[in-house]
């Protein structure tokens, strides 16, 4: 049997697809902090107090040879964008955990959006300050006599967004997982972070560090893109660093795409 | 306007199998306004969210606004709107900002998103609270703007699930005004969920009973009582047997008669006028018209207002 359907004319309706609904989500989510500008204030003190309280540690205790000849600050200021980066995308799903709780996920889900936009969007959210700390961190470094390269700073922020993409969609879909559960994201997320942070050789230098250590870094995709953005800061855009880095951070977006959306398409029930 | 063969629905808990929906077969016509009634866990819920894509059934088909769900989910989404039994609203997000991000994620400009938020504040009752965050509203706002929500696309079908659980009787009242009122304007199919007996029949046309996952009525409420079950006529008279007698039906209960009957109200008046007829004194005439829970009795052999009280 077949039924006939009036279609309304929408005269001010524009088609909706991926990149318009990832828009819209991204806008959903960060009105929340313009909203709100002190979330934002805060989160850009955060690199500030790094560069103020770790970094004379670091050059304290490491040698310019433990650095691979680099200034301290020059090595240590892209791991902290990185980790900036680490820390916002992988809590995408803990915001996520009250909107399951309170009825607003469902609604977004019973509208014709993209799925793939809902991941990518919320991750771009946490993405969005982290290029104007980038900016304060290239500036504040300036007095310490270390410059680096506006557009290697572009490239790194580039590459850093598509990994940070998947990782929030990993995290996206570690909220999902944990539905009800608070407790168990947090869990899983620290149990995780923190040794893929470690073994990145982010915070200090893996180089010291024994055999095996070394060994497991160079199967952790952060490890590439920590490196890529070492060289891609200070303007070595030839450097095969970079190109390792973004491949590992395609990786990581495609493979957090994929975890995600099975996420998203099996959450309903 | 919606139509399922043989929907089914089973989920597994602790390797256990749960069939949450068995075999529904429904058709909604344009225009219908449709309440699903039935206890906690009945599977009003699972198929409500069947139809509206948020659940993929087990087997079966169902075509929803003339689209299948599962061949053209995103076509269905597009042409429902669905009022869940959470708050649309994010909590921390401003009550005009998720009006248009709404009207956005259906592919509304931003000014025609802004006009129609502000039709819809309008006509449900949320002028002036445009720069409020969602969780600062009451609950009868809150529930009003869930509705402003899932009408903000014009959607030809509006499912609502649980729309009036945990509302004071007045919010309730009102949210029901306004759903009369968009009906009227608009024309808009209507599908609800409920365990509240009242609202089901005071407000609905149509009401399909749903137990253990399966339809088990469905008809307009009068139909329904007419069917399942029996008002009762109770007479406090001098002597019972007699009166039995003199009528030809009920029976004795003490000093009273009881009589089952269908139609009560009309049959009463002229009841009475036999007897007094007769010259037999009546004391008192208490009429019980069945009700929905009587129905629900009938049909189940439990009652649904106990159950809805131990949920």
């Amino acid at each position: 049997m077949s039924v006939t359907v009036a279609v309304r004319p929408e005269t001010d309706t524009v088609p909706t697809g991926f990149v318009r609904d990832t828009v819209t989500i991204f806008l959903r989510e960060f009105q929340l902090v313009l909203r709100d500008p002190f979330s934002l204030i805060f989160s850009l003190l955060q690199p500030l107090v790094f560069l103020g309280l770790f970094a004379p540690l670091l050059a304290g205790s490491l040698s310019a040879d433990q650095l691979g000849g680099e200034s301290p600050l020059t090595w240590f200021l892209p791991g902290v964008v990185v980790m900036i980066a680490l820390f916002g995308t992988g809590s995408t799903g803990a915001n996520l955990l009250y909107e399951l709780m309170t009825g607003s996920y469902e609604r977004v889900l019973a509208t014709p959006v993209s799925r793939p936009a809902i991941l990518v969007g919320r991750a771009l959210k946490e993405l969005a300050p982290l290029v104007v700390q980038a900016v304060i961190i290239t500036l504040a470094a300036l007095p310490f006599g270390v410059t680096f390269s506006p557009a290697g700073v572009a490239v790194g922020l580039a590459i850093l967004g598509v990994f940070g993409v998947g990782l929030g969609a990993l995290s996206y879909a570690l909220g999902l997982a944990s539905r009800n559960r608070e407790w168990l994201f947090w869990g899983v997320q620290q149990t995780l972070i923190f040794p893929l942070l470690i073994l990145s050789g982010m915070m200090l230098p893996l180089e010291s560090g024994p055999a095996w250590m070394q060994a497991a870094a160079t199967v952790n995709p952060l490890t590439y893109v920590v490196n890529a953005e070492r060289a891609a800061f200070t303007g070595a855009l030839t450097d095969p660093a970079i190109l390792h880095g973004a491949i590992a951070a395609a990786l990581t977006c495609a493979l957090g795409l994929i975890v995600g959306v099975r996420a998203v398409l099996r959450s309903a029930g | 306007m919606i139509l399922t063969e043989d929907l089914r629905r089973t989920f597994r808990r602790r390797g256990a199998v749960v069939e949450a929906v068995r075999g529904i077969s429904l058709r909604v016509e344009r225009g219908e306004l449709v309440a699903v009634l039935g206890p906690n866990g009945a599977g009003k819920s699972t198929l409500l969210r069947m139809l509206t894509t948020l659940l993929a059934p087990t087997s079966g088909s169902a075509r929803v606004a003339g689209v299948d769900v599962v061949a053209d989910p995103t076509g269905v989404r597009r042409r429902i709107g669905y009022v869940g039994q959470g708050n649309a609203g994010g909590h921390n997000h401003r009550v005009l900002d998720e009006l248009v991000t709404q009207g956005a994620l259906y592919g509304q400009t931003r000014a025609a998103a802004r006009r129609r938020a502000g039709e819809l504040m309008e006509t449900l009752d949320l002028r002036g609270l445009e720069r409020r965050t969602v969780s600062s509203l009451s609950g009868g706002q809150r529930r009003r703007m869930d509705v402003a929500i899932g009408l903000m696309h014009h959607p030809e079908l509006l499912f609502l699930d649980e729309p009036t659980t945990g509302m004071d009787p007045q919010a309730r009242a009102n949210l029901w005004e306004h759903i009369t009122a968009l009906r009227a304007a608009t024309d808009t199919t209507v599908v609800l969920t409920t365990h509240y007996l009242e609202e089901a029949d005071a407000m609905a046309e149509r009401i399909v009973v749903v137990d253990h996952g399966e339809v088990i009525a469905d008809a307009g409420s009068d139909d329904l009582r007419a069917r399942h079950a029996e008002d009762r006529i109770v007479l406090e008279v001098e002597r019972p047997a007699e009166v039995v007698a003199l009528l030809g039906e009920g029976s004795v209960a003490g000093a009273r008669v009881e009589l089952r009957l269908a139609d009560a109200a009309r049959r009463m008046p002229g009841m009475l006028a036999r007897l007094d007829r007769a010259g037999v004194a009546v004391h008192a005439a208490h009429l019980h018209e069945a009700s929905l829970d009587d129905v629900f009795l009938a049909l189940t052999g439990r009652s649904l207002r106990e159950e809805g009280a131990a949920a």
